[in-house]
């Protein structure tokens, strides 16, 4: 190559800064500055519009004082659980069935886990419809002879938070089984020779070798359930749009509407830094150990 | 994936084991009818009429299938008070997701690049301070996004959620960039610079060449996402400028006049068409993806 | 009886054909090495013989059991994997005991037989280490404790030293030779370092491309490969490999030429009737390197034949010194004392042992 000296040599060493430092730059200032923003909204007595006077701990008082951020949260807690629970249980058993040396095994992945291309808005459009009192499955449970089932979920105040559970897991299951599949897939197969003589059956196998193996991903998918779980917020809307009442509300669905609906701005920023605090309690320390394990 | 090593171990043989296999398969077959369910029953319920699905049952084949109720739901179904059907809102999806694709996974690229190739004091610290951006939740940042859209003169518009996803889709495309490109040899762009390429040179002409497994995965990804998102759609955008998803809800969640079952479901899977198509064509990238989200949630 | 054999067993995986056809038999108590390129089949053979892979024809017999449909634990064998294959979130006590543990062995005598085994193999001082904080020797240390707990007929060892570093290497060589002759058992070991082969082996099997080209002792395939394969497969640097053609000059000779000129290589009384058959036909003559050294540098004898060649390349390795010459169609590789060593470019007389020299027919490769 002919090395010609352009007159912007000296700037090629720094050029990489110059192109990227904006980017991230702007990007960091996406988030970071507009936490900023929110946090320092949530210390105001800001509520259609925006004040910039700091006022304490007001709206987290006001958060507290009002039931219907009780009933979030309870919502939350009993979604959660029950949602991780299931995925997990539901993506475990079928990982270690799809592990068993099935010809059509491609195809069987593929339909577990389509759900994940969808939106939330279309799973929860199909749950509401299927889980609909007058015409869904209490009406097809009926016309088989059960005259008197009844399944109301949908529209009963104590049990609608178990609908969106049952959508979620339809959702997210087969995206845990794809996780441990491929988990119990990274297991060496000396391994599992070593472990053929020495006699252990399947069970034993994958109770007492392969899955005390594959722990880290029971992290992951702790991880990115509880992720998902906390910022559930288009399944609900779709699903029961956060009712009956507010029987199913959620922080999420509860931020929005305090924002965007009811224009309580520093209560609907204290329940957002509620949302991030939590996140950030269960992200930085397993990001912590992610970027140490990996090194760099 | 597949386990052609061990496929060979002797096993005893006996009717225990067929039981067994026969469980199996029985177990998995369930499966596969709870995740089929929903799509049957959408697009069942879809092609009948508004009075066999009163008078029939969720489960049943429709009798006189016909695609009355995908031609309602695609031009004249009511959103509120217009009734124009999805399709201007599924073009307002478009014109939001492919810009939003191609700018984001451009960025992406490019970060990734800058982060593992051009490694300059503080790049693990602003990695770090990305990939959380990944993972808080977007409520957050609404409300300063909503007023920022708003001095952008940029609120209630299709251009303003471009904006958005791409600001909020680069933590991904970075984070995947950055793992692939970590991955190709430093030597090769030592090689480069020797060669007396720089910067860009290396990144178009040696980087980009090499990416396009990673370029595939982010753009199915980030496409999948960005066509997906519904809060930032609600947050942002009125009416005319709703993108699909939230006309969709709209639709399901009009309450006026006779409620139109079929028009839903048809509505709902011509929404979820354009995922649907990708992950059928694409599924092996759209599973990486997942993967690479196993970190990002 | 725990001698192991194998009739007309093939194997096959979809349409490839991994073993062709391969009858052999080892006797009790004896240490037979597998060895062969990779691909040549030798892994699986193995795999079959431990029941991690099915047959897809022939028998196999463990002692007097045919084995063909039982199951990898019931054979009363045990296993030492290339990767070593621990259990990485078990301790090395339960490593090794989890064999026992599965066959539901009492917990006194499992302690009993660990003890046993840790002090043989010296690992008692990490047993509640995890074997990822081992180093790679005290692994393979744990991976044979887990085999030798077992106390099986036969012993299957796949690759197990090429992990290790060059030193560890002939050190865990050297203490799988002694467990060999302290236990007495049946050992079959594969590997794809021909060293190893003939530093280990009471007789080695070699394979090539699912069949198996000879199983002798060590002595005899290196002193008499029964074909092309096994000669060059077997001594490293390998046998110089030339072609040749029988003349008859006063007696038989091998007559090779080249840009240098032709050389006539006697052969010896010992190779005669094979020579008198194919006489002004081309042959491969097959000379180790180190039977070519400096002229005089040999005791003399009837066979000592001596010829001058333009040395191409040197290569000191330490105890000896490579020199590269060309001869015929190939680089001809001598083994000579340091001492005798010249520059690249002199010409060198050369002497080679002829009474070890071997002839190979053009077509079929075999040893005439």
């Amino acid at each position: 190559m002919p090395t010609r000296r352009r007159p912007a040599q000296w700037i090629e060493p720094h050029l990489p800064k110059l192109v990227v430092s904006p980017l991230f730059a702007a990007s960091l200032f996406f988030v970071y500055g507009f936490i900023a923003w929110t946090l320092y909204i949530s210390f105001t007595r800001s509520a259609v519009l925006p004040s910039y006077e700091f006022a304490g701990l007001i709206q987290y008082e006001r958060l507290w004082d009002t039931p219907r951020w009780y009933v979030a949260i309870a919502n939350l807690f009993i979604f959660s659980s029950l949602f991780m629970a299931g995925c997990t249980v539901i993506g475990i058993l079928l990982a270690i069935l799809l592990d068993q040396r099935i010809r059509i095994e491609g195809t069987i992945r593929a339909i577990y886990l389509y759900p994940m291309a969808l939106s939330f808005i279309v799973t929860g459009t199909a749950w509401k419809w299927i889980l609909n009192p007058g015409l869904g499955l209490e009406h097809v449970i009926r016309g088989w002879g059960f005259e008197n089932f009844r399944f109301d979920w949908l529209v009963n105040p104590d049990m609608a938070i178990y609908t969106v559970v049952i959508a979620g897991v339809w959702q997210s299951s087969g995206y845990v089984m794809a996780l441990f599949l491929a988990g119990l897939r990274s297991v060496d197969d000396e391994i599992l020779k070593a472990a053929a003589i020495d006699g252990a059956g399947p069970i034993r196998t994958y109770y007492s070798i392969i899955l005390p193996m594959v722990r880290p991903v029971f992290l992951s998918a702790f991880i990115i359930l509880a992720h998902l779980a906390i910022k559930s917020f288009d399944l609900v809307m779709a699903l029961t749009g956060g009712g009956p009442g507010y029987a199913t509300d959620m922080p999420a669905t509860f931020m929005y509407s305090f924002a965007f609906q009811r224009s309580e701005l520093g209560e609907a920023a204290a329940s957002a830094v509620m949302m991030l605090v939590t996140v950030i309690a269960i992200i930085v320390p397993y990001l912590y150990s992610e970027l140490r394990r990996t090194g760099r | 994936m597949s386990r052609a090593a061990i496929d060979g171990i002797v096993r005893p043989k006996g009717a225990r084991n067929k039981v067994l296999r026969v469980l199996l398969f029985f177990i998995l077959g369930l499966f596969v009818l709870y995740y089929l369910l929903p799509l049957f029953v959408m697009v069942s319920t879809s092609l009948k009429s508004l009075d066999e699905i009163r008078g029939g049952s969720l489960l049943s084949l429709p009798r006189n299938p016909n695609f009355d109720a995908w031609g309602k739901a695609w031009q004249s179904a009511c959103v509120g008070v217009r009734c124009n059907g999805l399709r201007p809102y599924m073009w307002n999806s478009v014109a939001m997701v492919v810009p939003a694709v191609l700018i984001s996974t451009t960025l992406g690229a490019l970060n990734g690049y800058a982060l593992t190739k051009w490694r300059f004091r503080g790049a693990d610290t602003i990695f770090a301070l990305m990939l959380f951006g990944a993972f808080i939740p977007f409520q957050v940042v609404l409300l300063p996004m909503a007023r920022t859209l708003g001095l952008m003169g940029l609120a209630g518009s299709v251009t303003g959620l471009i904006f958005v996803h791409t600001v909020y889709g680069l933590a991904f495309t970075t984070l995947y960039f950055r793992n692939f490109f970590i991955g190709v040899s430093d030597g090769i762009v030592q090689a480069a610079k020797i060669d007396g390429a720089g910067f860009f040179r290396i990144f178009f002409h040696v980087m980009l060449p090499m990416a396009p497994p990673a370029i595939v995965v982010t753009v199915i990804w980030q496409f999948t996402q960005i066509w997906n998102d519904f809060l930032f759609g609600i947050a942002f955008t009125v009416g005319d400028s709703n993108p699909v998803t939230v006309a969709l809800n709209n639709i399901v969640n009009t309450s006026t006049g006779v409620k139109e079952y079929n028009v839903d479901m048809a509505a709902a899977i011509l929404a979820a068409l354009p995922t649907l198509l990708v992950y059928i064509i694409a599924g092996k990238y759209f599973v990486r993806g997942l993967a690479a989200g196993a970190l990002k949630g | 009886m725990s001698n192991v054999r194998l009739e007309k067993v093939w194997k096959r995986f979809g349409a490839t054909e991994v073993i062709k056809g391969v009858d052999i038999e080892f006797n009790e108590g004896e240490f037979v090495v597998l060895v062969g390129p990779s691909g040549c089949g030798k892994s699986t053979l193995l795999n079959l013989v431990a029941g991690l892979e099915t047959l897809s024809s022939g028998n196999i017999f463990i002692g007097d059991r045919l084995v063909n449909d039982i199951p990898p634990k019931d054979r009363n064998i045990a296993m030492v994997f290339q990767s070593y294959a621990l259990y990485p979130t078990k301790t090395v006590h339960k490593n090794i005991t989890f064999g026992m543990e599965t066959r539901r062995v009492p917990v006194a005598e499992q302690e009993r037989a660990l003890k046993q085994v840790t002090e043989l193999l010296h690992i008692d001082s990490f047993l509640e280490r995890k074997p990822g904080q081992l180093s790679g020797g005290q692994r393979q240390r744990v991976a044979m404790g887990r085999a030798l707990v077992r106390h099986p007929d036969v012993f299957l060892f796949d690759e197990p030293l090429s992990n290790l570093d060059a030193k560890l290497r002939i050190e865990m060589r050297t203490e799988i030779k002694k467990l060999h002759q302290q236990l007495g058992k049946t050992i079959i070991y594969v590997t794809h370092d021909q060293i190893e082969a003939m530093t280990l082996a009471s007789r080695i099997a070699v394979m090539d491309n699912g069949h198996i080209r000879q199983f002798a002792s060590p002595e005899t395939i290196y002193e008499e490969p029964e074909d092309l394969f096994v000669a060059e497969f077997i001594g490293a640097p390998s046998m110089n490999i030339v072609r040749g053609r029988i003349r008859k000059k006063g007696q038989y000779v091998v007559e090779v030429i080249d840009e240098e000129g032709s050389i006539l290589f006697p052969l010896p009384d010992r190779l005669l009737k094979p020579a008198a058959a194919r006489e002004d036909q081309e042959v491969f003559l097959g000379m180790r390197p180190e039977t070519i050294t400096r002229k005089g540098a040999q005791r003399p004898s009837v066979n000592m034949f001596s010829f001058q060649r333009a040395i191409d390349v040197v290569e000191p390795t330490g105890p000896d010194t490579m020199l590269v010459f060309t001869l015929g169609n190939i680089e001809a590789i001598a083994r000579v004392h340091p001492e005798d060593r010249e520059q690249a470019g002199a010409k060198y007389a050369f002497e080679v042992d002829m009474g070890k020299a071997k002839l190979f027919d053009v077509k079929t490769g075999k040893r005439l």
